[in-house]
């Protein structure tokens, strides 16, 4: 199986601060790693081909230092990476995101599936996965929580949702997104490490995977971020209860009943 | 779509909302959006705005009358058998083709699990921007569009979204964030029945089974009341007196990260950032600390309790009321105090 996981590189902490005058989010300073959602991507998509045989392919759209992010996906079993990087790929939302990316699997070809996480931890909007799926036009399953089986024609997965789980049965070529329930990754061993801290990083740019600027980058992006700001804090009056455990019980059931019927 | 001049004025117009079903019933966020939309399509009254419910599902075509009551204007129907199982690929195929056809200015769905898979597949199709999970929804005075407010970074930011030249503008919105209005028994209006094409039902995946865990008591998004057990509860056996206590309180039972990763219970348990976003009337945490990873999953809960031995934790200072004491002693205490009425 050809397999393309897609990584993101994002922020190591969600507590991020804005620029009181120019109002941007600061990225600066703040710690690069890859989506902990991508890690399980990655893991799925190395034990298909460890069961079937193929590759893995890592592949990435982002600023020159998404580089790292790379280099982590070498690490826990990619057998090779691509960085996406271009001017023109700049201020993507998820149309032009997860078009731009569908343009290098296209580039890449043949490619059997593509795995990515759940979601971004920084963004948050889970929707690169459908996104790719629906520009190439590929069936898609999001939310996978488990592969219950897998041959060359096709995957049975199963897929949560509020209430329950689905099990469907999906052809190849296709994309999943997955949550973490899926596997537990591997820790990478010491020499993959290494070896992934010295390898070469393949660039392709916009035009290399014959990418309609109309649709990339900020140009390209139907949505524009117009406004961030912090959440307003929670204002409020905590009581603390911090007696007898019997005498604690009773006044937070008495609380209780006064909010809802028993 | 992109919007041309020509297109400006007046072609897109209504405000659609796309029904989800769970188990053959309407999913409660539905009847949320109608509300929302009918006050979004208000304020479009240059536009003389409809408000559409999009039904598709075996069966569909029975079901139109009920949204008449929640403030729909027009109800378009899709009952096909090839979409008896939730299909994204069939139910895309279909929604985008009936948004070329009708051009509505909005369409939103709930923030679910389905609307969060099946609409930014729509957005392509149609070529249009999605904003997702929202919180807030709003026309913008002068300029007609919709401003999209949503949480990002995992709550620590909140951004508002416009999509200026492509239409429709869509979003998916978070269950809870607008109140369902009172029911209008007379309310009537148009039902349009639509069909799946044959080419629309030739698709590569099939669903084989779908479950809707009722009974198992995890149904966390819809759970008026949440019983969450962090790494304080020490054990499988210590979540069975977190279960005693959500029976008790006929609530639903959360987990913390650490619980989930220590296997004492299983992931559709966890809340927080890996795991569900919930909004419950009352959250109560025992035996959690309260990181941020956690909050956010649940900090938009209506009412906190929390009950720890640490009174510094985190979570005692988000709480409404922090309980300082050990779980173990205080949660009996509890349950026996609800049992004997
Ligand atoms: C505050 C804020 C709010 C935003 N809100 C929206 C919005 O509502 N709608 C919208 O269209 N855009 C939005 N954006 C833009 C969006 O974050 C970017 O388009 C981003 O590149 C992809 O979205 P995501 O981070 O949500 O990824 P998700 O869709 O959550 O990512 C899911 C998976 O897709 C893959 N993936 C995502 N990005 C990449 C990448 N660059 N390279 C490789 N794989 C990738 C990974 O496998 C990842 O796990 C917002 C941006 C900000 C800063
Ligand atoms: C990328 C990422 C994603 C994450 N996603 C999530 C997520 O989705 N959900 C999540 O929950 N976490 C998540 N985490 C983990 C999170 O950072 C915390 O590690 C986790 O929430 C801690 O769980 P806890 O509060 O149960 O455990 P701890 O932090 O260990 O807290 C245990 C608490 O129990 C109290 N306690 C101990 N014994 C008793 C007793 N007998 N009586 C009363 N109180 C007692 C202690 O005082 C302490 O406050 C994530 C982390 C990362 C890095």
């Amino acid at each position: 199986m050809k397999i393309v996981v897609c990584v993101k590189q994002v922020p190591g902490t969600t507590n991020v601060s804005i620029d009181p005058e120019t109002k941007r989010l600061i990225r600066e300073g703040v710690e690069i790693v890859m989506n902990p959602f991508d890690a399980y991507a990655l893991e799925e998509g190395v034990l298909l081909c460890e069961k079937h045989g193929g590759e893995v392919i890592a592949l990435s759209m982002g600023p020159k230092h998404a580089e790292l992010t790379l280099r982590e996906a070498l690490a826990y079993g990619a057998d090779r990476v691509i960085l996406l990087n271009d001017r023109a790929l700049g201020g993507s939302d998820t149309f032009a995101t997860s078009y731009t990316l569908s343009q290098a699997i296209r580039k890449i070809g043949d490619v059997d599936l593509v795995i990515c996480g759940k979601q971004a931890i920084d963004g948050d909007t889970a929707q690169v996965g459908p996104g790719i799926a629906a520009h190439l036009g590929w069936p898609q399953a999001a939310y996978v929580s488990g592969l219950i089986k897998s041959d060359d024609s096709g995957l049975t997965v199963e897929r949560m949702h509020e209430a329950g789980n689905d099990t469907c049965v999906i052809k190849l070529p296709a994309v999943l997104t997955v949550l973490k329930d899926i596997n537990t990754p591997r820790m990478p061993a010491l020499k993959r490490r290494l070896s992934s801290g010295k390898a070469e990083i393949p660039v392709w740019s916009a035009s290399f995977i014959k990418a309609d600027t109309a649709k990339t980058g900020l140009n390209g992006s139907p949505t524009r971020v117009v406004t961030t700001r912090k959440p307003a804090a929670r204002d409020k009056h905590t009581i603390v209860l911090n007696g007898n455990a019997a005498g604690s019980a009773s006044k937070l059931v008495k609380i209780l009943r006064s909010r809802i019927k028993l | 779509m992109i919007l041309r001049d020509s297109e400006n004025s007046g072609t897109f117009k209504d405000v659609w909302v796309l029904a989800e079903f769970a188990g053959g019933k309407v999913h409660k966020v539905t009847y949320e959006l109608l509300g929302a939309a009918k006050k979004l399509s208000d304020k479009l009254l240059r536009k003389k705005s409809r408000v559409v419910c999009l039904v598709l599902g075996e069966g569909a075509g029975t079901k139109a009358e009920k949204f008449f009551h929640y403030c729909a204007d027009v109800v378009i129907t899709v009952d096909d058998s090839s979409l008896k199982t939730f299909n994204d690929t069939v139910y895309a195929s279909v929604i985008s083709r009936l948004v070329k056809k009708y051009k509505p200015e909005i369409l939103i769905s709930g923030a679910t699990s389905r609307g969060r898979s099946i609409m930014p597949r729509v957005a392509v199709l149609v070529e249009t921007g999605l904003t997702a999970d929202c919180t807030g929804l709003n026309i913008e005075e002068g300029t007609g569009l919709l401003l999209q407010t949503r949480p990002a970074y995992g709550g620590n930011i909140i951004a508002t979204i416009k999509c200026e030249h492509h239409r429709p503008q869509m979003s998916t919105v978070r269950q809870g964030v607008f109140k369902a209005p009172v029911p209008d028994n007379s309310g009537t209006g148009e039902v349009i029945e639509e069909i799946v094409l044959e080419a629309e039902k030739k698709t590569r995946i099939s669903v084989i089974e779908e479950s809707f865990g009722e009974d198992k008591g995890i149904n966390l998004s819809d759970a008026d009341i949440i019983v969450t057990g962090g790494r304080g509860v020490k054990g499988p056996k210590g979540f069975d007196m977190i279960a005693e206590l959500a029976q008790a309180l006929k609530g639903a039972v959360g987990a913390s990260r650490a619980a989930v990763d220590s296997g004492w219970i299983s992931y559709t348990h966890q809340v927080g950032q890996t795991g569900r976003t919930v909004q419950p009337k009352i959250y109560i945490a025992c035996g959690v600390s309260g990181q941020i990873q956690h909050l956010t999953g649940m900090q938009s809960s209506g009412f906190i309790i929390a009950i720890n031995k640490d009174a510094e934790a985190p979570i005692m200072k988000l709480a409404d009321v922090a309980v300082v004491g050990d779980l173990f002693e205080v949660i009996p205490e509890i349950i026996k105090l609800l049992k004997s009425g």
